[in-house]
């Protein structure tokens, strides 16, 4: 049994120029997101530019690290062999109200058969792999 | 400015036979080949007189070497509809048909071919040890095939509207209703009930097995010419009255962030084919609804108007789907869950089979006969076929 919520052996995330900070991030416990300091427009994943005012002065800033479940989803077929013997596991979309509503994919710890309810408040759970970090959320 | 609307037709259709994925004995090539001189000889002409391809979905077989293979006199059109996996099978006709109707090319076959066993398939993820980009933010978490992506649009639209599983289940029945009366139907002879259908394994919630699409290998084809040259060829011809391609505001912002997420896609596309063909829901005589995934036709058929949202329970009963008997007579040929999986180029060539009479599942008297292609991607497209009558 491994600590991480899914069994090992998924992709591992590589930072690009452009969401290094986002990564960075997750590092340390924190979220960053992408912000546009023309506008103040949020967007996420990040862009080149705003899509809202075009500028191409868009920077990261830190938000609390707290959303509510916009949807999810009970997976139980394994589509990867690392996932063959995981069982059903959750990934919820999470929205972040306080970040102009951009959402964030990740997974919701606990029991995966719990009953799952859309627009319950979670709260991040930062899971530390040795090269890189996961965001995951709980509820509450 | 003059619309396209029954300006093209459509006049030969071919396929080639329809294979378990992995199991064609032809390359994907040949397949391509095969079903476009099945088009062509439904259309009585010689492959040679194509000057046109048009396709979609990164087809992997580029037009100059299938006018090659073909012995093609001149190649005059060499299109690809870019992204949205099958969302681009009506913009692939609509592609052609603008361009038969402004005049760049007189004879263009669409296509589409799939061998995967040849090459990957759809239904697994990517085995890759890294992941950059977009793909990070999902792959990780254990989202990564197109079930996986699309399940959450589908629980979130349910939730919002209170659609319970039985009207996905209906979608799922109306298919292989009609594939048991189709002989070239993967699943002719398996047939599906309510029963098998709730005690099949879960793929992911809300999916069942039988919500998801078939993977197969085979090649899909379909000529079209002008509606002018169109009354000079052998078979019935299909005219388009409309075929349009597109998506909303963002919708491909990255990582599930469209603004309006728990949709088809056709919201903003929609009215523009109902413009084109200067039509309302209520004219549509049959309808071919791409089923990647059931809850993908419940969203389309909302929002092409068939049915309000807050109604879908009330709406989709088997029954109402049943060619001959209901109203909106549904995926006749078994569509992507029971004939064939050819990335839905399959369900625009049954849609011409209606108009012509010729379905294994024949509804009386088409004039008007729509294809939705691919929802939930972008961008999506759909196509109305009408019979002379229309123009």
């Amino acid at each position: 049994m491994s600590d991480y919520y899914l069994n090992e052996g998924l992709a591992q995330p590589i930072p690009t120029d452009l969401d290094k900070p986002f990564w960075e991030g997750l590092d340390n416990d924190q979220l960053w997101l992408q912000r546009c300091n023309d506008c103040g427009g949020w967007q996420w994943g990040p862009e080149w530019i705003c899509h809202h005012c075009h500028s191409e002065n868009v920077t990261f800033e830190r938000v609390e690290a707290k959303g509510k479940i916009y949807s999810f989803e009970r997976v139980w077929h394994p589509v990867h062999p690392a996932l063959v013997e995981q069982g059903p596991y959750i990934v919820v979309l999470v929205e972040v109200p306080h970040a102009g509503n951009v959402r964030l994919v990740g997974n919701l710890v606990g029991d995966p058969e719990q009953d799952v309810v859309i627009d319950s408040k979670v709260t991040a759970v930062f899971e530390h792999h040795a090269d890189f970090t996961l965001l995951q959320w709980q509820v509450g | 400015m003059g619309t396209m609307r029954g300006q093209v037709a459509v006049v030969g259709v071919g396929e080639t036979a329809y294979y378990k994925r992995g199991q064609s004995p032809d390359a994907e090539m040949k397949l391509a080949l095969k079903a476009i001189i099945e088009a062509c000889k439904d259309a009585g002409i010689s492959p040679k007189e194509i000057d046109g391809f048009a396709s979609y979905s990164n087809d992997r077989n580029d037009p100059s070497a299938l006018a090659s293979a073909l012995g093609c006199k001149e190649l005059r059109f060499s299109n690809m509809q870019w992204g949205g996996g099958g969302g681009g099978g009506s913009a692939a006709i609509s592609n052609a048909a603008a361009a038969i109707h402004a005049g760049v090319a007189d004879t263009i076959v669409v296509f589409r071919a799939l061998a995967q066993g040849q090459f990957g398939r759809f239904g697994q993820g990517s085995r890759s040890n890294h992941v950059s980009g977009a793909g990070a933010y999902t792959t990780p978490y254990g989202l990564m095939s197109p079930a996986q992506s699309f399940a959450m649009k589908v629980v979130r639209f349910m939730h919002d509207h209170g659609v319970r599983q039985e009207a996905l289940r209906s979608i799922s029945l109306a298919s292989y209703h009609h594939a048991q009366n189709n002989p070239r139907a993967v699943m002719h002879g398996r047939p599906l009930d309510e029963e098998k259908y709730d005690s099949s394994r879960w793929i992911v919630e809300p999916f069942h097995l039988f919500d998801c699409c078939l993977e197969n290998d085979g090649a899909a084809a379909m000529v079209l010419v002008s509606a002018e040259r169109a009354k000079d060829f052998p078979r019935k011809p299909a005219y388009i009255l409309g075929a349009v391609g597109g998506s909303h505001y963002r919708a491909g912002a990255s990582s599930h962030n469209t603004p309006d997420y728990a949709t088809s896609t056709f919201k903003s596309l929609a009215p523009h084919l109902y413009d084109m063909a200067q039509l309302k829901p209520t004219d549509v005589n049959v309808l071919q609804s791409y089923e990647n995934f059931t809850g993908g036709v419940l969203m389309s058929i909302v929002e092409h108007g068939f049915c309000e949202p807050d109604a879908c329970n009330e709406f989709f009963v088997k029954e109402r789907f049943f060619a001959g008997e209901g109203d909106l007579p549904l995926n006749t040929s078994g569509g992507n869950l029971a004939e064939c999986y050819m990335h839905g180029l399959g369900l625009n060539i049954e849609a011409v089979r209606q108009i012509r009479g010729e379905s294994s599942n024949p509804v009386p008297d088409v004039d008007v006969s729509m294809c939705i292609s691919g929802p939930m991607v972008t961008p999506v497209s759909s196509s109305i076929f009408g019979s002379e009558a229309t123009l």
